[in-house]
């Protein structure tokens, strides 16, 4: 996830990416810890945030990097880019840009395979920016209501955009679901074993039918909200606090429970494999403009042209 | 043959679609004791796990609807108001819409929103009165606003069986109509295609939902002078532009008649695309609410503000006599 951002950071600069991306760099323990808690067919919702939660689900990252460059070999053939992504063949029902809102459509997806008879379960991820959306509160009362095999992962990596949680957020966050009957966890969201830790205690209540829970990952977000922010550069925090803030590293923690070996042999991996998705993307092809409006209706209807 | 009234047949429909297809589930409030009686005996019939009474939160049960419809469910969800649909609007237009373009065909959202009792009822005033099916025609959510009890089934089972996102309203105005029918007859109706209440030589009506009823009555009363084709588009998106362009063929000149807000209503539309593109050889006209229009209180003055027979009339009579013979 790092060396992937990293990689779409110098395209956004080189003129590859279309607008930019909300890089996830110092949360992946997260991601990580949160996927890794799943079965491959188990379903996650993501946000704005959301490349590290759609690689760790397991998204080809060719196809990937091809759809943040808006390349018809992406995984939503370019209709989506870094704030849509989604491969529903995997169990990834999309990325969301917009604040909150996945938080129902994750509850209605596992309602409806528990519906089925599956014990599936729905990993809803959202920043602590989502918890002051009505829809959320909402959705975590009827959740709660219909036992849904739900498992709500706030990433409060200490802001909105530049709002200080502590300056939008009153009460807690884990109250938040309490007040809903929902079990909260604040989880050391730096330590990815801490976090797998965690999910895994609810993904097993959510299949044991005893419904959701809350996980509040504690977290920092390193980078910028936006790659805007570079040029921007709107003042909301210190460099000093951000240093302070990326002291901890969660890599550095995980890496340093691997064999060093074999840790240089993952890196070497890795390294060969976004090289590989790079130049995948690159290559691909652009979408042709005349199909702009493919896929707007399921049958097919299509619209009528903006000029005649 | 059997009287059929419009609730009846919304609650047929719904009915129908269930015993048919156990994807099809019913949300909304109060439901399970069908306050509105239009999920009547649905319960009784097909069990509290298939029609579910959900709290007041309409942007979270339109959201679940989403997600439950992407893992295979067919929602509908009745909506107690029309107003309901703006705190809805986020979940329905910005994700359900969405969603198929969004993910690059990946997946489909087969959720039917339906509005019982949509525009002004009598005494309800400003938060529930309006009839928003415009704004759904805007942003391109397929809409439906049937005018007869049959075709409240027949677009109703289209919009469930409908593998997108569709809009069904209900006009308050045409809840209480009757219509005698062959239960055996009713069918889906396919989104797109008109229907030609009565035909006429000198001027096209299109009339919008239970304007329709209106329309046939100015007809009637004219048609000693004038003799008035009713055009009934049944759905406003997709809409059917070639029944339209056949009609106006026939007669050249154009008068609409739409229950919802002037600027950016679909009224405004119909006259653009026939003046862009169809044959018409006097100026057009449309009758609608006022631009931006609250319904007050009052009797009167809620009234006022709706599209009435008496500015249809004259529209007709206006639109008869100007422009160039055909
Ligand atoms: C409902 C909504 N309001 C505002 C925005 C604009 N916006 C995009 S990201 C963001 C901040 C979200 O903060 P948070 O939920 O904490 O997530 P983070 O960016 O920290 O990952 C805002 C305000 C939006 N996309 N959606």
């Amino acid at each position: 996830m790092r060396r992937f951002e990293e990689r779409a950071i110098e395209l956004v600069h080189a003129g590859h990416i279309f607008g930019g991306i909300h890089p996830y760099i110092g949360q992946e323990a997260v991601a990580a810890g949160t996927c890794a808690a799943l079965r491959a067919d188990d379903l996650i919702t993501s946000t704005h945030r959301g490349h590290g939660h759609v690689l760790a689900k397991g998204a080809d990252p060719a196809r990937m990097m091809a759809e943040i460059a808006g390349r018809s070999t992406g995984l939503n053939a370019g209709r989506g880019g870094s704030m849509h992504a989604a491969d529903f063949g995997i169990g990834i029902l999309g990325a969301n840009a917009i604040v909150g809102a996945a938080a129902p459509i994750a509850t209605g997806a596992a309602w409806a395979a528990r519906c089925a008879g599956s014990d599936r379960v729905v990993v809803t991820y959202f920043g602590d920016g989502a918890v002051s959306q009505g829809v959320v509160l909402e959705t975590f009362n009827m959740a709660a209501l219909w036992r849904a095999p739900v498992v709500f992962v706030c990433e409060n990596n200490g802001f909105a955009t530049t709002t200080r949680t502590a300056d939008a957020v009153a009460g807690s966050i884990t109250g938040r679901a309490e007040a809903f009957g929902i079990p909260a966890e604040r989880v050391d969201g730096r330590d990815a074993e801490e976090v797998f830790a965690a999910t895994s205690r609810a993904v097993a209540r959510a299949r044991r039918e005893e419904g959701p829970t809350l996980l509040e990952c504690v977290t920092y977000r390193f980078d910028a909200h936006h790659t805007w922010e570079h040029a921007a550069r709107p003042r909301y925090r210190t460099a000093e606090e951000v240093q302070l803030g990326s002291s901890i590293d969660p890599l550095d923690i995980q890496g340093a429970r691997i064999d060093p070996d074999l840790r240089a042999r993952i890196d070497a991996d890795i390294e060969a494999l976004l090289e590989e998705a790079v130049r995948f993307a690159l290559e691909s092809p652009h979408p042709d403009p005349a199909t702009a409006l493919d896929h707007l209706y399921a049958d097919g209807t299509t619209a009528r042209a903006g000029a005649i | 043959m059997t009287i059929l009234s419009y609730l009846k047949a919304l609650n047929r429909a719904i009915s129908d679609e269930m015993a048919r297809d156990e994807a099809v589930c019913v949300f909304g409030e109060d439901v399970r004791v069908a306050v509105t009686n239009v999920t009547a005996g649905l319960v009784k019939r097909f069990g509290d796990g298939r029609v579910l009474d959900m709290p007041i939160s309409e942007q979270a049960f339109t959201g679940i609807a989403t997600g439950a419809a992407m893992a295979g469910r067919r929602p509908v969800i009745e909506y107690q108001i029309p107003a309901l649909l703006f705190i809805a609007f986020e979940q329905i237009v910005n994700q359900a819409h969405k969603f198929s373009l969004m993910t690059g065909g990946q997946t489909h959202v087969p959720v039917t929103y339906l509005i019982p009792s949509s525009g002004s009822r009598d005494g309800w005033a400003g938060q529930h009165s309006d009839h928003p099916y415009s704004l759904f025609a805007h942003v391109g959510v397929k809409t439906v606003v049937p005018a007869t009890p049959a075709d409240a089934y027949g677009l109703l089972v289209t919009a469930i069986r409908d593998d997108d996102p569709v809009v069904v309203f209900a006009p308050a105005g045409a809840m209480g109509r009757r219509q005698d029918v062959d239960l055996a007859q009713l069918a889906p109706v396919p989104l797109g295609l008109g229907r030609i209440h009565r035909p006429g030589t000198d001027v096209t009506v299109v009339a919008v939902g239970h304007l329709v009823h209106t329309a046939l009555e100015v007809a009637e009363e004219l048609a000693d002078t004038i003799d008035v084709e009713v055009f009934d588009p049944r759905s406003l998106h997709p809409f059917d532009w070639q029944g339209l362009a056949e009609s106006l063929e026939r007669t050249g000149r154009l008068v609409v008649i739409d229950d919802s807000n002037r600027s950016c209503g679909i009224g405004g539309e119909i006259l653009a695309t026939a003046a862009e593109q169809m044959r018409l050889v006097a100026p057009p006209k449309r009758i609608t609410r006022p631009d931006g229009a609250v319904l007050p209180f009052a009797e009167g003055l809620d009234r006022a503000l709706q599209p009435s027979r008496e500015q249809l009339r004259h529209a007709i009579q206006a639109v008869a006599k100007t422009g160039s013979a055909r």
